[in-house]
């Protein structure tokens, strides 16, 4: 097991516990975290599991690979630390994530 | 009921002709038929990406498999929006700047601009007010007899909801029904005599949404769009600009307006001819939140979109020039078996029931996705609060429209909760 904290846009917060091996976007989708639609289901082809990594753990989460990338860069509003939770899994590693909600998915 | 209506001598028989550049889905009567389903079927297993060389919008590209679909959607760069996005073109003289219809990056630019209105802290907030003015037109409805779900329904709801968005006078209300209407209604629909009608109800539009702007300037409300609008930063002096905020104003009535119409409509359609679906829905209604987006994928609100190469590329085998017309059939990407499993099936509980392309993808993806879904997630929970059933009673009539994909008409009878 490791935790997945998301920051709301609201400030609201959700922290829940997931099992490693799981999507960030299906520890959102499972535990109904609102703020992710993730309408492909995972595919990498939507945008719309959109989610900002805290600072502290950029480094640790990675780059996004390269279909990551050019979905992203559908979203006029992404940032540096922008990335699609479907494609960051959950490992002892990242057990404390913090990522940020956008305002609203694309 | 049935999908297939062969009163129409006119439709050939899709495997019975040739598969060769007379072969034309682009026809509206296929379509207020129900009967443009095996043309789909038969290009997407021999030809999906075909040419048509002649209709009656010119030679245009069909794209009918889920994936060609989503790598045109996404390839904003080759397929241009600039100039129209349908298969017809638009009337040259008089054209409203939509950033539906531009490229990045005036395209990005304008959508930010409007898109905190359907953020979803924004959405929670019209939440109670779309609910409760859809629970009092529920409850007024005759029951036991015959009406018309098309009228009585969905272009209620869906005006309210409009209307809602904007903060709008309520009375005056079917006035966005109308605009919406007039802005695509072309002249042999009878729905106008004239481009020049057309030119000053718009502007009559624009008149009355002027004042309304002005007022929140003064007064702002909640958290309508026009008093984001009034006091957002690049959108301010709007009014400096009237044919942009015309054209703003025209995409999220229109936008929103026939799409989530039909979806409502459509629902209705969908649970009365798969009972066995209506019973699942009846015995657990926290299934109207997976049902909602299955009922947009099945009905497709929007058959294509369209856009235009400005450049040579290569697509599935097929040589595009620039200069083509590429149509996208979300119709038939929403029914392709090798993305989507039991396609034709409508299943309530469906997994991944938000993979679908009925609301695009890529830059243009719908602005409106998740209001559209709340406000049917909302009109099927008071449904079922009151009624029994919504028994579909006779034959639904179709628009007659390669584009907006619905029904003039829909006869029910309501039965009320015993
Ligand atoms: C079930 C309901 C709806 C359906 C099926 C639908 C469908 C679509 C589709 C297919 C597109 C174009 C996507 C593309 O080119 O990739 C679109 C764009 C758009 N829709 Fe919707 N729509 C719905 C509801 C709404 C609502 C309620 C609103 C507004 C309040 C709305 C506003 C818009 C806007 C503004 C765009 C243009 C986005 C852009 O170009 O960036 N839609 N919609
Ligand atoms: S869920 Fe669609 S890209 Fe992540």
């Amino acid at each position: 097991m490791a935790k997945v904290t998301f920051i709301q846009f609201s400030g609201d917060q959700n922290t829940v516990d997931v099992d490693t091996g799981v999507s960030v976007m299906k520890a959102a989708i499972d535990n109904l975290v609102p703020g992710i639609d993730a309408d492909c289901g995972g595919e990498c082809s939507c945008a719309t599991c959109h989610v900002l990594v805290s600072d502290e753990w950029v480094e640790k989460t990675g780059g996004a690979g390269e279909q990551e990338n050019s979905m992203l860069d559908l979203n006029p509003d992404r940032e540096a630390n922008s990335r699609l939770s479907c494609q960051i899994t959950m490992s002892e590693d990242l057990d404390g994530l913090v990522v940020k909600l956008p305002e609203f998915q694309y | 009921m049935s999908e297939a209506n062969n009163s129409d001598d006119n439709i050939l028989d899709p495997w019975e002709i040739p598969l060769d550049g007379s072969f034309n889905v682009a026809q509206p009567q296929l379509f207020q038929q129900d009967a443009q389903w095996g043309y789909f079927e038969r290009l997407r297993s021999e030809a999906p990406i075909h040419l048509c060389e002649e209709s009656e919008f010119g030679p245009y590209w069909s794209v009918t498999k889920y994936k060609d679909i989503m790598s045109v959607d996404t390839n904003h760069q080759v397929f241009s929006s600039e100039g129209g996005i349908t298969i017809g073109d638009q009337d040259e003289d008089f054209q409203l700047p939509m950033f539906i219809a531009m490229d990045p990056p005036k395209h990005d630019d304008q959508r930010r601009v409007v898109s905190p209105v359907v953020a979803p802290m924004n959405l929670a907030k019209l939440e109670s007010t779309i609910r409760t003015r859809a629970a009092g037109l529920l409850d007024a409805l005759p029951v036991g007899e015959e009406i018309d779900w098309v009228d009585n329904i969905s272009i209620e709801l869906t005006t309210q909801m409009l209307a809602t968005l904007f903060d709008f006078p309520f009375e005056d209300r079917r006035k966005l029904t109308r605009w919406s209407d007039v802005a695509t209604a072309s002249p042999e629909t009878g729905l106008i005599e004239s481009e020049e009608q057309r030119r000053e109800e718009l502007i009559e539009c624009l008149t009355v949404f002027t004042e309304i702007f002005k007022d929140r300037q003064k007064n702002p409300g909640e958290n309508d769009l026009i008093t984001m609008l009034a006091h957002g930063e690049s959108t301010r002096d709007l009014l400096d600009r009237p044919m942009e905020y015309l054209g703003n104003l025209i995409l999220l009535i229109v936008g929103g307006n026939d799409t989530t119409r039909n979806s409502i409509s459509g629902g209705v359609l969908a649970l009365n001819e798969n009972p066995d679906q209506y019973r699942k829905l009846k015995e657990n209604p926290r299934l109207i939140p997976n049902m909602v987006p299955e009922i947009i994928r099945w009905q497709t609100p929007l058959a294509h979109m369209r856009r235009r190469a400005i450049e040579d590329i290569e697509l599935g085998g097929q040589q595009i020039k620039a200069g083509d017309k590429v149509v996208m059939w979300y119709v038939s990407g929403n029914r392709d078996g090798e993305a989507i499993e039991s396609p034709n099936d409508f299943i309530i509980d469906r997994a991944k029931p938000r993979q679908h392309l009925s609301f695009g993808f890529g830059i243009h993806r719908c602005m409106g996705n998740r209001l559209g879904e709340m406000q049917l997630k909302i009109v099927w929970e008071e449904i079922l609060k009151r009624f029994e059933t919504v028994e579909v009673v006779g034959e639904p009539s179709r628009v007659y429209s390669t584009f907006v994909k619905g029904y003039t008409h829909l006869p029910v009878v309501l039965h009320p909760k015993k």
